[in-house]
């Protein structure tokens, strides 16, 4: 190629530095510098000690594997509720019907706006005196009397799973809707001349050619709801006791409302230490498909 | 035909289809018909949706109570915009280094970016929160705006490049004989081109910063003329009983900006959050 005669070429790093530096400063020197600080005693106080894991122990004799294991617990319900919901939507969208056009738009409303002031909207539906679920529910006779939905355990760590949904379902159902019409169309007509009904094409043509992408989604879906902070930080911020107090909660309430940055930043390694995980495998999925399609 | 329905099974799509719906949009639709209604008609017992004496008021008591409604959202469209520039400086070379050169060292940069997408505010806002007390620079709006710029580059970087791989290499060969420098052909030859590709990534960047702009602001900003919406509306309704007619009216005024943007320009904004989804 032309452009490539001359032997080093740092026109291309030149141009990479604005944005390199940006992500240097704001993302990579500080997850180094939190691993650093897990290790000391850092507070509001200018100094600050070496104490060893004292913070990974004194962590991990308070509940902290609870609050793993919640947060594990929120993610996978949200994350089956979302693929499976998104699945069935752009399955419904991809149908031939008069109006999908106008319907694929109005799907998208709760992925566009910020998430704040779609929660703000389900913080009155879970309202007890004056919100629509529980007014619902009361007139209908499922309830006998006004329901604090995020007032109790259960019910408040459901809540917070709902409105996740909301969230990140418009998101699943246009990419696998994407998947699904990027499927040629020859090979839905082959099976139709041979006599296939539509449910089975589904089954043996649609499904299959859409896994890839249904893999590629939960897995995305399950880092960000894994991160996810403002739909609990604003419905209960981690109440009521706790019950939906997940790690990304708990890291920023021991970090920022009470002041204790190494105690706070061992939990945001262990947060990290899952992301790693999450991503190291979404990178080898995404390379064995890419290779996978190259051998087809 | 193939996609002839039988009429029960338009019944079952629709039903399926206006259930999904209902689900989607029933919020905002409540949302709406609150906004309307006087905050002593809410509670009312069996409920109902709609009011005899619905209004408008609410959207004209909501700026006198809370006082700084009109600076939170002009706060927000001011930060995102200056994320989205700011964001852009960054995007557009490196988009273009990442779509035209083989240099070594690409795809782990590429893939070193990409990974910044999977990291919550949350877990880096420790450093970020101890170097900004120290700099000063806390409850600033640079405070608010660095942070959401590096969160908006890698979508970025990552939308422009596939656009960028569809421009002809010829265009860049043919300048490049007749003589121009590498700075002068990405200047004046393939910007030029590539401006619709890049005005959707400002759009989709600009949107992005519009939502993102929570955890930042209520962690770096303490100073409320400072805040952006949705930090406004938190905490002026969290001290205080709920009003939440207003609540609701200010809320929905507050994401009329994007969903215009998106009534316009939703064709681009679903192929650029759908790209991975079809393979090139």
């Amino acid at each position: 190629m032309a452009f490539n005669t001359r032997k080093t070429d740092y026109f291309p790093y030149l141009l990479l530095i604005p944005a390199t530096v940006v992500t240097l400063i704001v993302v990579a020197w500080p997850l180094v510098e939190t691993i650093r600080l897990s290790f000391t005693d850092a507070s509001l106080r200018p100094v600050e000690n070496y104490v060893g894991f004292a913070n990974y122990e004194k962590m991990f004799s308070r509940r902290f594997p609870e609050v793993i294991a919640r947060t594990f617990y929120w993610m996978a319900l949200s994350v089956i509720f979302k693929i499976v919901v998104g699945t069935l939507g752009a399955v419904l969208l991809n149908a031939a019907i008069p109006g999908k056009t106008l319907m694929r738009v109005l799907v998208m409303p709760p992925w566009i706006i910020p998430i704040p002031i779609g929660v703000f909207i389900w913080g009155w539906m879970y309202n007890g005196q004056f919100g629509m679920i529980s007014g619902i529910g009361q007139s209908i006779g499922l309830l006998e009397g006004p329901f604090e939905f995020l007032a109790f355990k259960s019910s408040a760590f459901f809540s917070t799973i709902v409105t996740d949904v909301w969230i990140g379902t418009p998101l699943v159902t246009v990419y696998l809707l994407a998947a699904m019409q990027a499927i040629s169309p020859d090979l839905h007509e082959a099976a139709w001349v041979d006599g296939a009904s539509r449910f089975y094409r589904f089954r043996r043509i649609t499904l299959p050619l859409i896994m890839p992408a249904i893999a590629t989604m939960s897995l995305l879906s399950a880092i960000w709801t894994f991160n996810s902070f403002d739909i609990i930080w604003i419905l209960t911020e981690g109440g009521p006791r706790n019950a939906t107090t997940t790690m990304i909660i708990d890291t920023y309430k021991t970090a920022i409302s009470r002041f204790k940055y190494g105690e706070g930043a061992a939990r945001a390694v262990m947060i990290v230490i899952f992301l790693s995980l999450f991503s190291t495998f979404y990178f080898l999925m995404i390379s064995r498909l890419s290779k996978k399609d190259k051998e087809v | 035909m193939i996609n002839k329905y039988r009429w029960y099974e338009f019944v079952l799509i629709y039903a399926g289809l206006a259930l999904f719906l209902t689900f989607i949009l029933a919020p905002f639709i409540t949302a709406f018909t609150v906004s309307l209604r006087p905050m002593q008609s809410l509670f009312s017992i069996p409920y109902r949706f709609l009011s005899d004496n619905m209004t408008f008021e609410a959207y004209w008591e909501m700026w006198s109570s809370v006082p700084l409604l009109a600076r939170y959202m002009i706060n927000s469209i001011f930060i995102s915009s200056a994320i989205t520039i700011c964001g852009l400086l960054a995007i557009v070379p490196a988009a273009y280094a990442f779509a035209r050169f083989e240099f070594s060292g690409r795809t782990g940069l590429l893939a070193g970016f990409l990974a910044v997408n999977m990291v919550s505010g949350a877990v880096l806002i420790i450093p970020l929160y101890k170097v900004m007390q120290q700099l000063g620079v806390l409850n600033t709006y640079f405070a608010m705006i660095v942070p959401g710029t590096a969160f908006v580059i890698p979508t970025g970087i990552w939308l422009l490049r596939s656009y960028l791989m569809k421009i002809p290499r010829e265009l860049e060969e043919a300048a490049w004989v007749d003589g121009a420098g590498k700075l002068y052909t990405m200047i004046r030859v393939i910007l030029p081109i590539a401006l619709p590709g890049i005005m959707v990534v400002a759009i989709a960047t600009f949107i992005a910063a519009y939502a993102q702009q929570f955890i930042f602001a209520l962690t770096f900003n303490s100073v409320n003329e400072f805040n952006p919406l949705p930090v406004g509306l938190f905490q002026f309704f969290g001290r205080q009983t709920v009003v939440w007619n207003e609540l609701m009216a200010a809320s929905l005024v507050g994401i009329l900006p994007v969903l215009l943007l998106y009534v316009f320009l939703q064709r681009y904004i679903v192929a650029g959050l759908t790209a991975g989804a079809v393979k090139e």
